[in-house]
């Protein structure tokens, strides 16, 4: 069997088209030198980097196409990409002159799948410590942790959710030791280049709930009086940073931590707090009671159809897991998969999300859990989505709750052209990515999993080890 | 597939011969040889089975698409079950007029599924710590522990195994910190007031063993053996020498007589594993550490019934094909440790393939709801690599290999005449991830119906409880 008919899939298109486009920022073809020693895979990186830049209309046709705002998918539509951004999406839309074009028929056309809630980038192997950056339990700072340094773009996680539809995700520190505070998360592309990170410092991550009540130093009580020093704190330090850390007592956040919760308290980045259980989630949404520009996401939030109107009416955004059902812990008795069903239908601004689950290697499985929030609408008693909707949990959702809706997460003119060519319907288990574009660029599939696979669909030893199969 | 067939043990035997002893304590130097028979002394079988078939409508599907557990597909077919156990299956079949009948048009037919490696039950929810109950990691060998008596029968993970898994029978393994964790134990997915009231009437035990990081890890940790890949090996293979001697000290009483040798759980365990009755469970990542314990297994002449995740399987498939050792593996975990690094996602394709055993399986109390679904992932990569294998062929997966490597592939695993009637209806394509169980029997009784909210099990633990019965 050739190379080439185990690999049905590999980059070609129907018309064979292979465009390599690129925003400012993606032409970086000054690492490429260093990075061509790395063998193929960044070989191909490389390529991709040092491709030419052009300013090439592209033109996507026939495909099934979605927008990703919640809409329903449009049959035979047409997605026009020029500079890295997208022009036009639907059925409406015709084909510039001069455009290159792509055949998608038979296909599907979407935007990249946004990981709600992911620890991607900072983990190669979870249990090898050297490449684990998700927390820091030895770490005398909390708060001021940010992930920015710890994302690895060249991970093995990056390049095999990549191939997975993936193409941004909201990366989260974890919390360790004795704080709730897990530090400051980042929004990455999954793109094949050294510039994964979009927006660094974009949101605070702190652990209430069970986990929470542990890091504080045993109850709930007790991680509340954390948190309600910690962002008096940060509002002191706001008021006078030179005057700060003058050996008061008081003073438990050192100057960094402190530094980094001003924006915090102040409203200009997102306070992203993991709760489960109703009551947890009814005592975070209070403490806009007593700081007012707190700009809360709930995270995990398995209760939350419990309290959904609360939820709603307070207008708190909340990411999700799709599909735990069990009461793995008491703060999430109540978990059902109809938990987003019931949220969404209740007015809950809601995304999917992948905390405690799969984090740092699998937030390829978004396709999958929103494809199951859609079998639920056919069972008596159980609250799904419809499909457009689903789409939306994992592309337009997440992307609008952290302010990016006008960037990513969707097809509408303007964004971001993060597009994925599927063979099929993106939600079904049997669909794989046929092609993808970070930027307008086009991002290599091959994973060190598909160098694996390859190498051992030759069984032929006769000649010499398959070591020599590279 | 040499040896999938000696599991089917009439019941646990411990020694030898299949009989249920009851007259232990009757121990005697001066009685016969057959007095002192080791399973004569004590009951190879003090746990025994309560379990019960609930009781069932005699009940034909019709117009269904029927995947049959062991690759066959018939479209637009029937199957008729009655008195617990499947009476006739194929295009069309006999049942008599009074039997209940379902319309099955545009839904599927398969055999309950099976999950080899569950902990259901033994690290139930909540995941507290007083429900930690899987791995008695106090030593490197605890073949003496029986999982059994671990299993919570109120797990609520029990429920959605079934209603959203399809999942009929499943094998409770002890974890994985030990070289010999103990032995595993299969069950119905009825709910029971007692473990005994679930357990598979007449499986085998399994034992399950660990190779890799997991014992090295932990012991090491202690500053103890095993600390290193070669100290899991000398530690296994001394107990195994060691099991061997017990069992010639046995074999010399009951020839000879003389003082009773004292009776030992743990070597109990390994010696019914070399006689064939008891099965292998081996969690085993690396090809090349599979490659070891296939050696090992020679060395002391018993056979591995299954490697448990066998991240690496797709190695050494001609290896495992030869064996005839079934490999139980996920579709895509990977990266949580250095032996699931080497995850490919056609893994389980490329068993299949080559002509070796595959067997989907979840360690886990999530993946246990979706093991169709990991399925057809697993089932389109490899088709997408050029392996072309039909969804009927895939199913097996499912259903006969993993009952082949329980031993209990005579009474279930396949929709085949005469064995116990364990079935889903699908409400769609169970390859799809729009399709979820429509209708589950367990022996002919229905455990789950979609359309009735009263027509799924809420356990014990949740009654009462914010969320009461939500299952999905």
């Amino acid at each position: 069997m050739s190379r080439s008919a185990m690999m049905p899939f590999a980059l070609s298109l129907s018309k064979g088209c292979t465009f390599l486009l690129s925003l400012p920022k993606k032409g970086r073809a000054s690492t490429s030198s260093a990075q061509t020693a790395f063998g193929a895979l960044l070989s191909l990186v490389a390529v991709a980097i040092a491709a030419p830049v052009t300013a090439q209309t592209v033109a996507i046709t026939g495909g099934t196409v979605v927008i990703g705002d919640g809409s329903d998918p449009i049959p035979n539509g047409t997605v026009v990409m020029r500079n890295g951004r997208v022009v036009s999406a639907g059925a409406g839309t015709t084909v510039p002159a001069g455009a290159e074009t792509i055949d998608a028929t038979g296909r599907w056309v979407t935007p990249g799948i946004v990981g709600g809630f992911t620890r991607l980038g900072l983990v190669e192997v979870s249990a090898v410590s050297g490449t684990n950056d998700t927390s820091a339990g030895e770490s005398p700072f909390s708060a001021a942790l940010d992930v920015t340094p710890a994302v690895n773009p060249l991970s093995s996680a990056i390049a095999t959710n990549r191939a997975g539809g993936v193409t941004r995700a909201v990366v989260a520190p974890d919390t360790s030791g004795d704080s709730l505070f897990g530090g400051q998360g980042a929004i990455i592309d999954l793109g094949a280049d050294m510039d994964a990170v979009m927006r660094p410092r974009a949101f605070q991550f702190i652990e209430l709930g069970e986990t929470g009540a542990s890091r504080a130093g045993g109850s709930r009580a007790a991680s509340y009086a954390m948190l309600r020093n910690a962002l008096q704190q940060a509002q002191r330090y706001a008021a006078n940073p030179n005057g700060y850390g003058g050996g008061s007592t008081d003073d438990l956040l050192n100057r960094l931590d402190a530094a980094a919760l001003v924006p915090v308290v102040q409203g200009r980045t997102p306070l992203f707090v993991h709760v489960e259980q109703a009551r947890d989630i009814l005592n975070a949404i209070q403490l806009r009671d007593e700081f007012p520009r707190l700009r809360l996401v709930l995270v995990g939030v398995s209760e939350g159809w419990t309290v959904a109107s609360q939820i709603a009416q307070s207008g708190v955004p909340v990411i999700a897991s799709a599909l735990n059902d069990l009461p793995a812990q008491f703060e999430r008795l109540a978990s059902t998969q109809s938990n987003i069903g019931r949220m969404r239908a209740a007015g809950v601004d809601v995304a999917i999300g992948m905390i405690d689950d799969n984090d740092t290697h699998l937030v390829r499985y978004s396709t999958q859990y929103a494809g199951n929030l859609v079998a639920l609408q056919r069972i008596p008693g159980a609250s799904g989505v419809s499909w457009g909707e689903a789409f939306a949990l994992i592309s337009s959702r997440p992307a609008e709750i952290m302010g990016l809706g006008d960037e990513i997460g969707s097809l509408r003119a303007g964004r971001r052209a993060d597009v994925v060519i599927w063979d099929g319907d993106p939600l079904e288990l049997t669909s794989n990515v046929d092609a993808m574009y970070i930027d307008g660029v086009e991002q290599p599939l091959v994973t060190r999993q598909s160098r694996l696979r390859d190498r051992y669909l030759r069984t032929d030893e006769s000649d010499l080890p398959q070591a020599y199969e590279w | 597939m040499k040896k999938w067939g000696l599991a089917v043990a009439a019941c646990a035997a411990l020694l030898g011969c299949a009989t249920t002893g009851g007259d232990s304590g009757s121990a005697s130097s001066s009685g016969s040889a057959g007095d002192r028979e080791y399973s004569a002394l004590f009951d190879p079988d003090p746990f025994p089975s309560t379990y019960r078939p609930y009781p069932g409508r005699p009940t034909v599907i019709r117009n269904a698409t029927i995947y049959d557990g062991e690759g066959g597909r018939i479209e637009n077919g029937q199957v008729y079950f009655a008195d617990g156990r499947i009476q006739a299956i194929g295009p069309t079949v006999d049942a008599p007029a009074d039997a209940d009948v379902v319309d099955g048009t545009g839904l599927w037919v398969t055999p309950g599924v099976i999950d080899i490696h569950s902990h259901l039950g033994n690290y139930p929810t909540p995941s507290v710590e007083a429900h930690s109950d899987g791995n008695e990691a106090t030593d490197p060998n605890t073949a003496e522990v029986w999982t059994e008596h671990s299993v919570w029968p109120q797990d609520p993970g029990f429920s959605r195994a079934l209603a959203n898994g399809g999942v009929t029978t499943l094998n409770i393994l002890p974890g994985s910190a030990n070289l010999f964790g103990g032995r595993s134990v299969t069950l119905r997915n009825v709910p029971g007031r007692t473990m005994q009231d679930m357990k598979f009437p007449g499986a085998p035990y399994g034992l399950k063993m660990a190779c890799g990081e997991n014992p090295k890890r932990v012991y090491g940790g202690r500053n103890r053996s095993p600390a290193t890949r070669m100290g899991n090996m000398a530690v296994a293979r001394q107990a195994w020498i060691d099991a061997q001697r017990y069992q010639e000290q046995w074999e010399n009483y009951r020839e000879n007589g003389g003082t009773r040798p004292a009776r030992n759980l743990q070597n109990e365990t390994l010696v019914g594993v070399m006689n064939g009755d008891i099965l292998v469970h081996n969690h085993c990542y690396r090809a090349d550490e599979m490659a070891n314990m296939i050696d090992m297994s020679h060395e002391f002449g018993y056979e591995i019934a299954s490697f448990q995740h066998a991240v690496e399987a797709y190695k050494i498939p001609d290896l495992l094909r030869e064996e005839g050792i079934c490999a139980a593996m996920w579709a895509d975990w990977w990266g949580f440790k250095m032996e699931a690094y080497d995850t490919v996602f056609e893994n389980i394709p490329m068993v299949h393939n080559a002509g070796a055993c595959a067997i989907v399986h979840s360690d886990d109390e999530n993946q246990i709801q979706r093991l169709n679904q990991e399925a057809a992932k697993a089932l389109a990569d490899g088709r997408r690599a050029g392996l072309q294998i039909t969804d009927e062929e895939a199913w097996q997966w499912l259903a006969i290999n993993p009952a082949r490597a329980l031993g209990i592939d005579a009474e279930t695993g396949s929709l085949v005449a005469g064995k116990r009637a364990d079935l889903v209806l699908w409400n769609g394509n169970p390859l799809s991830v729009y399709s979820r169980p429509q209708m589950v029997w367990i022996d002919g009784a229905l455990m789950y119906d979609m359309n009735d909210p009263r027509r799924r099990p809420v356990s014990d633990f949740e009654l009462g409880q914010p969320g009461e019965g939500s299952v999905r």
